[in-house]
Order: structure tokens, then C-alpha cells, then sequence
């Protein structure tokens, strides 16, 4: 009883580690330009597609997986360059547009160059799961799960000490004002797109050993991040965070005890849910209109 | 006509208006001025309804309205224009200005699918009318113009020309003369006198001085978003309290 | 941008002409499409554009004009298709009636929705409308007892008053009339004080509610309209069809609808029916060459939005009107 409990509760915080990667990179996106971008499933997508594929064709799987990371930070930056920036004072209407665009663009690239079928990569440490007080968890989760935190921290250390974090939090307190002051916004826009598709792309490769990935996975992984984002508070660090954990947690247990045929529901239920009552998100601050 | 009592309007800490009480009678043009951040906007914005008074109540025609929303208001007879132009750049000049008749016609979205007897009709007469409110406010050359392919000064005019659109008993405008020159200043200032001639209620926010002291029957002038003296221009000229704060500094400028 | 005409009011005069025009072309073009049409095929691929331009229309009505996006909108053409296809095939009714209380019903769920999802904006709506679709496609996945889950399920054909229709000719004939009728409907109210007021709350929420404008109501006027408009074209179609699924009510189709409006042109009839010529057409030339089609979509909604932003049909007839009168003129159309 209880470990069963136990056991969906270590499930459900492997994917919002995994969702908490998706939504750090939708909020880091939306800081720097005010754009939430639709394709971050994608990102998530080609890391894990890139990183098995040169894994299949025998390239190492530590190479493969860092090949794989930075191929989707490349596409992130390219995204931005010849998508977004082309638009950048367009409706948010039309930016969502766009990216919604790039995503479909991404995954038929994907399903051209490398098929339909789900790709796979071994995992890091074994198959053999360990024993908590009667739950089981896959050494792979540890790995999301570490690599998570480690990620985390990073960018807390990345936002706080150095030069180009605090000119990505200047940008997006107030673009004008970063840019007077000599922060080179053009950069600083491109970095957020190539840092959060690297993260999403992180999340998509140490995921991938335990549900395999394919050219379409990334759609519902990247909705999901963009409802923790969403829960949390669009733009809030810790709001993604929490936001993407609480997701996870929820839809392991409603998978667990109430319907598995619905646990793709859950997060889109949560989120309307809580859009009607804080439509500023859990953890986001209140906007005021001036007039 | 319009009471405002012990209003107060509080953003987070900040107090942007504090305990202001005045009364506007009616047919006469009520000026409400103060420096920058005195909270004049704010106090149109409470009344006008797009912001909640934290506490204090204003009346219209005898009624508490305070907390109404805005297009309640505009029921009751209530218009008013934008310091941060509010203009639908999707439409025509004209357009616009018949968005501001909207209460005048029917516009049940039934009726207009299937083109109800009269509606046409209605809505025809409402473009010639409203054509010749732009002429009234000087904006007549614009006519068959995009509303997004207007100069600013015409903007001004077609906001006053959509306020007056819908027949207000009660017209606020919100610094008319920002941004204008010499010469549209002056025709702002004949306008506004033309219109509490015909009997309308108008009260305005402005920094112009002059455009001020020669329109308004009465003033209000706020401070730190308080009331620091209300009465006749000549009263307010004459008043210490504010030549210090405000008369002094703005003659030691022109 | 536009400079002003010589004459007072002539916009309206022009644009009552303008009406007319287009309205007798189209009329035309669908009079005289089924000549050119040789096979079923072909006239089912006309039908198909034809249920697309409709919803298009549609959803133009609240993207476009009222400015309200909404990314789950396949989700009510999902409800009025299913829900004619049980109520007909489950508890025994009419197709008309069928219909009509699956739209009713669509009506009351898309009121229930918008007046609560309506107060968002721009991101935070693009998501609750998401949800929505995602939430109704997933229902209509797993109720398998009702819907026939993934596989779908048969929908018995349309009959009227115990005459019933069949064959893609005689369908052609509804959904082009449909059309038609939509285009009409949808102008007139354009050219209403209502379609005024849409249109002004779209440009200043501000303005428009100082004017009178009840910006809640009519938002949810608005968005109850053009989903019961969706929720009726799914029930035709389903009845046209023979056979639904899941997959029409999914964030793809709800997609496609997006495409369709921004390509010909946000705020634009016409344009409407110009993306839905496109996005009927496309499927079939791509047809056989799998993910080129996502890509190619991917693209059209790339460029479009950055060399095209205002679509296809609005950026032509001002590059039309600019020759013609030798002013750069954007007239909205």
C-alpha cells in the first residue's frame, strides 16, 4: 500500500524532473523575449533523436549524447535567427504562429531524415532497478533526476554570478534599458534559445533509455512543460520548478489510482483549473495594465 | 452632478489618490490639474471605472457608481478620452468614431447576420452623423482615412469626436492639448467651450495653463494625490498654497 | 498605409460594390466548379475545402476580427460530429435532430468555457484553448464505449424528412450553398454595429468598453458563435464522411484551422477561403510523401507570418488598390 505509493510518487517526480526541464526552458525563452515557443517539444525531440541515432551508428554513448544536446542547441539558435527574429515586433498571435510552424517543420525534418519508428539508447548504468523500502526505481530515473537538480543549480549560478546570465535577466526586465547600458540584446536572445533548447534537449536524452523517443513525442512532452510553466507562473524559475514536479507528481498518481486512459488529460484539466482561479499562475506576480 | 467623496486609490503601497472630495455641478467645465504623478489620471480612471477605488464613493445623478464597470457607465451617460491614445487601429477613422455610438444602435450580433429591417438604415444615418462630429472637432479631413494613418493630433480629435458619439451627459477628456501645437491647442480650447455652451458637463485634466484658466468654471488641483485647493480660476491663481507647489514653478519655466 | 480619398464616404458605397463582386464570383466558381470536376475524387476534395473555408470563416470571426486566439478549435467540430454520430447511431434519432442538439450542445459547453477562459489573454489563452482541444480529443479517445475509441466509428448517412442524401454531387451542393450562406452571414455582420464592436474591442479593450461595449459578452458571443458554427459542420461532415475518428478533433486539425486564417488573412473573408483552398489542396500533392507535408505546412506558417503578416489576400488587394489609385492603400477587405 504504501510502497505502492511510494512507487508512484518516485515515477511521478522522474517525469517532472523531466516536464521541469521543459518548463525551465519555456521560461528562460519567455524572460529574455516575451515568446513562448511552441517548438520546445521539438527541441526536447531532436536531442533524444540525435543523440540515438549517432549512438546506432556507433558513436559512444557519452559523445552521442553531448553530440545530441548540442545539435539542438544549434537548431534553438538557428530557430531564433531565422524564425523569430525576423518577427520580432509582431502580435503575440503571430509568434505563436511561428513557432508552432517551426515545430511542424522540425518534426517532419525528423520523420524524413529518420523514420517513424521509436528510437531507443541503452541505459547509462543498467537495467537494474534498486529497492527503496519496498518501490523500485530505475537507475536511469537517478539520472534524470540528478542531472535535473544539476541543471537547477546551474542556471541559478549562471542568472546570479556571471556577466551574460545578468544580461539575459536585464533583457528581460527591460530590453531598452539592457541594451543602453551596453548588453548585447541581439546575443543575449540567441543564448536563451540555444541554452533552453540544450536543456530541453538534456531532458530528451536521459529520458529517452526509459520511453524511447520518435519524431512526434515531443509535441505532448513540450505541452506539458509549457502547463508547468504555466502553473508555476510563466517565467519564474522556481515556479518551473514547482510546477513541472507537481505535474509530474499528479499524473503518476492519477495514472495509479484513478485512470491511465486519462492521465494525458491531467495536466490540461490542472492548468484550466488554475488559470481561472490565478491566471497569474501559482508562483507569477500580477501584471498591472497602465492606462 | 458627479460627487466624489473621501475617494482613495492605493497600488501596492503606493497611495495614487487619497481621501478627494469634490462636487461638479452640472453644465459647467470642471479642470483638474496638478503636477506630474499627482494622481489625475487615476482619479479619472476611478471614475470612469477601469480602475476599483480601494475606499470612497462617487455619485452620478445622485446614484453610487463607484465600481462600475466602464460600459455600465457609458449607459449612464458617461465618455471620456485617453492621455495614452485608445484608438482601434483596425478600423477606419470613421469607424471609430462610430464605435462610440455603439449604445445608440442595436447590436445584437442575431440582427446583424441577417441585416434586421432598419438596421442598415440606422446605421447609415449614424455615419453621417458621426462624419459630422469629425467635422465639429476639426478632424473632417479624415474622413475616409485609416484610423492607423492619422497624425497624432487628429487622433486626439477623433478620440473627442468618438467620446462625443455617444451623446454623453458627462464628458471627461484626459490632457486634450498634450502634444498639440499653438494653433490645435486653440481650437481645443474654442471646442471645449462650444461643447459646455450646448449644456454638456465637461471636465478636463491638463497641463496647459492657459487653456485652464480660460475654459474652467471650476478647478481642482491635486497633489501627491491629495486635494490642495479646489475653486474659481481666479480663486486657484490667488491661492498660496498653490503657487507654491505648482503656479510658481510652472511661471518660473514659461 | 492608407491616405485619405478625395470625396467624403465613399468607403461604404466601395465596399457594398466590393461585396457584390466577390460574392457574385464565388457564386460563380461554385456554380460552375462541378463542369470542371472529373470524377468523385475531385469533388470530394472540393467538399472538403469547402467544410474548411466555412470553419475558417469561423474562426476568423473571433481570431481575426475579434482578435481571440483559439487553438482547440477542431475540438468543437470534434463535439458536433460525434455527437451526431452517437446520438443517430446509439439512441436512434433523427440526423436533423441529432445535429441540431449537438450543436445546441456544443453552444452551451463553448459558453461554459468562454466565460471563464475568455478573461485571459494572449499566451495564457492560447493555452486554456489548447487544453480545451486536447481535453475533448482525449474524452473522445477513451469513452470507447460511446465513440469506438481510436478506431472510430461508423456514422449512418444524412436523410431529411425520410429522403435521404448521398453521393458526393448532391453533398457538393450543401456545402457549397453552406459556404455561400456563411460568406453572407459572416459580412453582414462585419458590417453590423456588432461586428463594429468585435472588431473595436479587438483594437482598444479600453475604448471599447468606455463606449458601452459589454467586452465579456460579446468575446463569449463571438467564440459561442463560430464554435457552434464548427460543431454543425462536423456533424455534416460526419454524416458525409460515413466514419470519424479521434484525429479530427486533435491539435493538428486545430492547427490546420489557424493556418487557413492567417495564410489568407486575419480579419479577411476571402482570405479564409483562400487558405482553405490551399491546405485542401496541399494534402493531396504531398499525398505519398510522408513529413513533407508537416514541413511544407511548418513553412507556409513561418513565412507567411514574416514576410506576409497581414496574409495572402489583405497584402494583394492593397498591392491592387495602390496600382490602381496610385496611393499605397490598405482598405481592410
Amino acid at each position: 500500500m504504501l510502497s505502492e505509493l511510494l512507487q508512484f510518487i518516485l515515477s511521478g517526480v522522474t517525469l517532472g524532473a523531466m516536464y521541469t526541464l521543459s518548463a525551465l526552458g519555456f521560461s528562460m525563452i519567455y524572460n529574455a523575449s516575451g515568446v513562448i515557443n511552441f517548438a520546445q517539444g521539438e527541441f526536447i525531440m531532436v536531442g533524444g533523436m540525435a543523440a540515438s541515432f549517432l549512438s546506432a551508428t556507433g558513436v559512444p554513448l557519452p559523445m552521442a549524447c553531448v553530440a545530441g544536446v548540442m545539435i539542438a542547441g544549434l537548431v534553438g539558435g538557428l530557430v531564433e535567427r531565422w524564425a523569430v527574429a525576423p518577427a520580432r515586433d509582431a502580435e503575440v498571435a503571430s509568434v505563436i504562429i511561428i513557432t508552432i510552424g517551426v515545430s511542424m517543420i522540425l518534426r517532419g525534418l525528423t520523420e524524413i531524415l529518420l523514420g517513424k519508428r521509436p528510437h531507443a539508447l541503452p541505459h547509462f548504468s543498467g537495467e537494474a532497478p534498486i529497492t527503496v523500502l519496498g518501490a523500485t526505481i530505475l537507475p536511469q530515473s537517478l539520472w534524470v533526476l540528478v542531472v535535473g537538480a544539476l541543471i537547477v543549480l546551474g542556471l541559478n549560478l549562471f542568472f546570479g554570478r556571471t556577466r551574460i546570465g545578468k544580461g539575459v535577466l536585464a533583457t528581460a526586465y527591460d530590453r531598452l534599458a539592457a541594451q543602453l547600458v551596453g548588453v548585447d540584446v541581439r546575443r543575449v536572445l540567441t543564448l536563451s534559445f540555444v541554452l533552453s533548447a540544450g536543456i530541453g534537449a538534456v531532458g530528451g536524452v536521459l529520458i529517452t533509455p526509459i520511453s524511447t523517443v520518435a519524431y512526434d513525442t515531443g509535441m505532448m512532452l513540450g505541452l506539458k512543460g509549457f502547463v508547468a510553466a504555466t502553473l508555476g507562473g510563466l517565467g519564474s524559475g522556481p515556479g518551473a520548478v514547482a510546477g513541472g514536479l507537481f505535474l509530474g507528481l499528479i499524473e503518476a498518481l492519477t495514472a495509479g489510482y484513478i485512470s491511465s486512459a486519462y492521465k494525458d488529460a491531467v495536466p490540461f484539466v490542472l492548468v484550466f483549473i488554475v488559470l481561472v482561479l490565478r491566471p497569474q499562475g501559482l508562483l507569477g506576480t500580477k501584471p498591472t495594465d497602465r492606462i | 452632478m458627479l460627487t466624489v467623496a473621501n475617494l482613495s486609490k492605493q497600488f501596492g503601497g503606493v497611495h495614487a489618490v487619497q481621501d478627494v472630495s469634490f462636487t461638479i455641478p452640472q453644465g459647467c467645465v470642471y479642470s483638474v490639474i496638478g503636477p506630474n504623478g499627482a494622481g489625475k489620471t487615476t482619479l479619472f480612471n476611478l471614475i470612469s471605472g477601469l480602475y476599483t477605488p480601494t475606499s470612497g464613493s462617487i455619485r452620478f445623478e445622485g446614484q453610487d457608481i463607484s465600481g462600475q464597470a466602464p460600459d455600465r457607465l457609458a449607459r449612464r451617460g458617461m465618455s471620456r478620452t485617453f492621455q495614452n491614445l485608445q484608438i482601434c487601429k483596425n478600423l477606419s477613422a470613421i469607424d471609430n468614431v462610430m464605435v462610440g455610438a455603439h449604445l445608440t444602435l442595436n447590436a445584437s450580433m442575431f440582427a446583424g447576420m441577417f441585416r434586421w429591417p432598419g438596421l442598415a438604415r440606422a446605421d447609415r444615418a449614424c455615419r453621417e452623423r458621426a462624419a459630422a462630429l469629425m467635422e465639429r472637432v476639426g478632424c473632417g479631413d479624415f474622413i475616409t482615412a485609416d484610423a492607423a494613418a492619422m497624425p497624432y493630433g487628429a487622433l486626439k480629435r477623433l478620440e473627442i469626436a468618438r467620446a462625443l458619439a455617444s451623446d454623453p451627459k458627462i464628458l471627461f477628456l484626459d490632457e486634450p492639448a498634450a502634444g498639440l501645437n499653438h494653433t490645435e491647442t486653440h481650437s481645443v480650447q474654442t471646442l471645449v467651450a462650444e461643447l459646455a455652451r450646448s449644456g454638456l458637463t465637461v471636465v478636463v485634466v491638463e497641463h496647459d495653463m492657459k487653456l485652464v484658466m480660460s475654459v474652467s468654471d471650476r478647478i481642482l488641483v491635486l497633489n501627491y494625490g491629495r486635494r490642495l485647493a479646489e475653486g474659481t480660476p481666479a480663486d486657484i491663481r490667488e491661492n498660496p498654497d498653490v503657487i507654491a507647489a505648482y503656479l510658481g514653478a510652472d511661471t518660473e519655466e514659461e | 498605409m492608407t491616405q485619405i480619398s478625395q470625396s467624403p464616404a465613399p468607403r461604404a458605397a466601395r465596399s457594398n460594390t466590393g461585396r457584390f463582386i466577390g460574392l457574385a464570383t464565388l457564386t460563380t466558381v461554385v456554380a460552375l466548379l462541378p463542369l470542371a470536376l472529373p470524377n468523385a475524387f475531385y469533388v470530394d476534395v472540393a467538399i472538403r475545402i469547402a467544410i474548411l473555408a466555412v470553419n475558417g470563416i469561423a474562426l476568423n470571426l473571433l481570431m481575426g476580427y475579434t482578435g481571440q486566439i483559439s487553438l482547440g478549435h477542431a475540438g468543437f467540430f470534434g463535439l458536433g460530429a460525434y455527437g451526431s454520430a452517437v446520438l443517430t447511431a446509439h439512441f436512434g434519432w433523427s440526423p436533423l435532430w441529432a445535429l441540431l442538439a449537438a450543436a445546441a450542445m456544443t453552444a452551451v459547453i463553448a459558453w461554459g468555457v468562454a466565460r471563464v477562459i475568455l478573461r485571459l489573454r494572449g499566451h495564457y489563452l492560447a493555452m486554456a484553448t489548447l487544453g480545451l482541444g486536447i481535453i475533448i480529443s482525449i474524452v473522445l479517445s477513451n469513452e470507447t464505449a460511446w465513440t469506438g475509441g481510436p478506431d472510430g466509428m461508423a456514422v449512418d448517412s444524412f436523410s431529411l424528412f425520410g429522403v435521404p442524401l448521398s453521393g458526393e454531387r448532391r453533398w457538393y451542393w450543401v456545402f457549397g450553398g453552406l459556404l455561400i450562406g456563411t460568406v453572407i452571414l459572416a459580412q453582414n455582420l462585419i458590417d453590423s454595429p456588432a461586428g463594429r464592436a468585435l472588431q473595436a474591442l479587438h483594437g482598444s479593450e479600453t475604448a471599447a468598453s468606455v463606449a458601452g461595449i459589454d467586452v465579456g459578452r460579446r468575446k463569449v458571443g463571438v467564440f459561442v458563435l463560430s464554435a457552434t458554427v464548427a460543431a454543425v459542420m462536423g456533424s455534416l461532415s460526419a454524416h458525409y464522411a460515413g466514419y470519424i475518428n479521434p484525429g479530427i478533433a486533435g491539435f493538428l486539425q486545430s492547427v490546420e484551422l489557424v493556418i487557413i486564417v492567417v495564410l489568407g488573412g486575419m480579419a479577411s473573408i476571402y482570405g479564409s477561403i483562400f487558405g482553405a483552398v490551399v491546405m485542401g489542396l496541399l494534402p493531396q500533392l504531398l499525398a505519398g510523401y510522408e513529413g513533407w507535408d508537416s514541413v511544407l505546412f511548418g513553412l507556409i506558417m513561418v513565412v507567411t507570418m514574416i514576410v506576409l503578416p497581414r496574409g495572402v489576400v489583405p497584402s494583394l488587394t492593397a498591392r491592387l488598390r495602390s496600382t490602381r489609385f496610385g496611393t499605397k492603400g490598405n482598405a481592410p477587405c
